[in-house]
Order: structure tokens, then sequence, then C-alpha cells
């Protein structure tokens, strides 16, 4: 992909990232690309919808949405003229792409998600509920990680139930669906946005579309991207070592509210367990050790400690 | 003759203490048509599982204490402390919910 102008991401965003498994970048699409998707995808004014599985239909059959087949280079995915293409050449989408990906990922699959209001699953004879607390694919016990860009086309309301998912679930290794049992979890999130809101998500967070009690249609449109090389120092690493510092933790009367990466991948999330909670510190600082390149690479002692060995 | 049906309440808490610190939790009502979706609530029903059975529930279930795996001890995957409590309604005239 062509690199100029790209707005890559900074040491703080990739700690971000790398902690809580996401990052959201509010209304960044222009009105013009989120009207033209939706004019291009076959979206038709919410009444002249009666049947979800027609409209699924007609959408699949018309909409310019291309056929992509799994491990075609994200550059050549979509036609130039595309809403999409227009989207993924914007400065920020590219910047966030190549810092969490590389400049040649390639596409792993694409969909295009719509949630409808209650009377039209009630007349499909479909059960009107929220999707499932999962993790895409399968089990991954991987290091290196697939990035799902989430595009929110249109304003998404609370009643419309925008994706849920849960910060910093990214790291712990389930199969798929076995997570369904859990439907409530401290800290867990709802996608109220306005319109061109993006969320780059890594693969392993935990989510689900929720219930649409609105009655309007719900459009995210999803796309899986995979990285074709090692995910090291990818983005605007100039802050890289001023922002690492070893810190007093515990006793510390005054701690610092200086941002570091230290204070970004230590924070914990309200779901944390007690003692696996250390456990998510001890996987993140593996993370970013693996996005540095720095395999000796530390916080707050938690590696160092059960790395303290002598032959 | 009684007519019994249950609701069953899964808490996950912080710990393996029963008075720690709910941290996700599910509802299923097998007395009512009441639907419990994903979602549904940013918090808790009860701060604590203690609070839980003080409020009624009874404990029917609680996650073992595991050996963590040669090799495997930093590995985190399922939400470790699963408490499984229920309630036995008698829904003879026309149930009850929680």
């Amino acid at each position: 992909m062509n690199d100029s102008g790209a707005e890559r991401l900074s040491t703080l965003q990739m700690a971000e990232f790398a902690a809580r498994g996401f990052l959201r970048f509010d209304a960044v699409v222009p009105d013009s690309i989120n009207r033209r998707f939706l004019t291009d995808v076959g979206h038709v004014p919410d009444a002249e919808v009666d049947s979800l599985w027609k409209h699924y239909g007609n959408i699949m059959r018309s909409s310019a949405i291309p056929l992509v087949n799994p491990g075609t280079p994200l550059a050549s995915a979509y036609p130039e003229d595309s809403a999409v293409a227009e989207l993924l050449r914007l400065p920020l989408v590219r910047g966030a792409t190549a810092s969490l990906l590389g400049t040649e990922p390639v596409v792993d699959h694409h969909f295009l998600h719509i949630t409808f209001p209650g009377r039209l699953y009630a007349a499909a004879g479909q059960p009107h509920v929220a999707q499932h607390t999962h993790q895409d694919s399968t089990i991954d016990p991987r290091q290196a990680f697939d990035v799902q860009i989430m595009y929110y086309p249109h304003d998404i309301t609370r009643d419309m139930g925008g994706t849920r998912f849960v910060p910093g679930t990214h790291l712990r290794v389930v199969s798929e669906a076995a997570i369904s049992r859990y439907q409530n979890i401290r800290g867990q999130q709802h996608m109220v946005c306005k319109a061109g809101t993006l969320l780059f998500l890594h693969h392993g967070i935990w989510h689900g579309g929720g219930r649409n009690d609105s009655e309007r249609l719900r459009y995210m449109f999803k796309i899986r991207l995979c990285p074709t090389e090692r995910q090291t120092r990818l983005w605007d690493t100039g802050d890289l070592d001023e922002l690492s510092q070893l810190r007093p933790i515990f006793w510390n009367p005054a701690p610092s509210n200086k941002p570091s990466i230290e204070s970004v991948l230590m924070n914990p999330e309200p779901w944390f367990e007690a003692d696996t909670g250390r456990l998510e510190m001890i996987n993140r600082i593996r993370l970013w050790r693996y996005l540095t390149g720095d395999t000796s690479w530390d916080a707050d002692y938690w590696m160092t400690r059960v790395e303290n060995e002598y032959a | 003759m009684p007519n019994i049906r249950q609701n069953v309440l899964i808490l996950y808490l912080e710990s393996s203490a029963l008075d720690s610190r709910c941290i996700a939790w599910s509802f299923y009502e097998g007395a009512s048509n009441a639907r419990h979706d994903a979602g549904d609530s940013d918090e808790p029903p009860y701060p604590t599982g203690l609070a839980a059975m003080r409020d009624g529930w009874r404990l029917i279930q609680m996650s073992p204490l595991q050996q963590h795996g040669s090799g495997d001890e930093f590995r985190v995957g399922y939400l470790k402390y699963e408490f499984l409590f229920e309630k036995l309604i008698d829904v003879t005239g026309g149930g009850a919910s929680k």
C-alpha cells in the first residue's frame, strides 16, 4: 500500500491497543463517504423493508461490496472508486492499519452486518435477541494478531444495540462461542457513536451484536485483516524511549500523572480477577515485547520477578 | 400440588471467596417467560455472592481450584470463579419473578 501521508499511530496509542485490544476513532469518515457507502450497499428507507431475508438477499445480490477471496492484498481488494476504497485511503486509516499490521496486509474476510428492528424478526419467526458474547474464529494462541476494522456508516443510538465489547479480553485464549454463558461483564462497552466512526479491534476481543430495539436498521461493515510481516515497531516510534521508565509501585504516596507506556499497559479493567488480573499484566508485557522486539522489556518488575533465575 | 420451576443466577467473582466482588453475571428464568439478554445490564444484581445468598439464592455449584499446568501458568482464558445459584419457584397460580 502507498504509505505517503499516512498518519502512523503514536506509542501511547499502540500501548492502549496492546492493553485494551481496541482503538476507537469517532466520526473520522466524512459524511460523503458514509452516504455513498449506504447507497452502494443498497440501503433503502427503513419503512420499505418488510422482510429481513429479502433485504439481506437484495443487499447480497445488488450491493457494491465485492467478493474477496481470503488472502487478497487489501490494496487491491476494493475498486478504487468505491466508498470502501476511499475510506481505506484516509490518512488515519492507512496509518492505523500500517502501524498495526504493516503496509501489505491481506483480507481474511469481510461482512456487512445488518441488525433489524424487532418487527422484522417477528415476521420471520426469528428470536429478537442480542448476539451471545463470543471471540471470533477459533482458539488462537498466537502472539501475532489480526485486526478487525468495524465501520459504522450512520449514527448509532443506544437503543439500536450497537456492538458490545469487553476491553482487555483480547489476550484470553478461549474457544469462540464457549463464552456464550457470559451475559454481562463489568466494563463492557456498547457502541453508541456518530456516523463515520471506526473501531480497530484485536481479533481476540470478546464481543457481540446488541439487540436492536429501535425502528431503524443498523449497519456495520467489518473487514478482518491479517499481517504479512512481524508486527514490530511499525508505528511512529520517535517517542518510544522517553515514554518508558521503571517506577515504584505499591509504596508510592504521589504516583506520577505523566503518561507512560507503563501507566497505560498496567491499567486494570473493572472485570479483572484478583489473581489473573496480574497474569493479564504479564501477557500485556509479553505482547509489548513482541511489538517492540525488546525481549527484556518489563513494567513494574512483573516479568523480571519470574525470570530471575541463575544457572 | 406445587408446580416448581427453576431460576438460575450465575455470578463470576473476583476470587474464590464468596464475599468477593462480582465481576460478571448471567440470569436464566425458568419460572417465567422473562428473557435476560447479553448486554442487558451494566451493573451486577448483587455486589458479592454472599449478598445473593442473603437474598434467598441457594448456591448449587462453585468452580474448583485447579493446579496450573507446567508451562501454561500464565495463560488466561475463561472466567475462573463461577458460582451457580438457584431459586425454586412455585408457579402454581401464575408464577413469580426474581
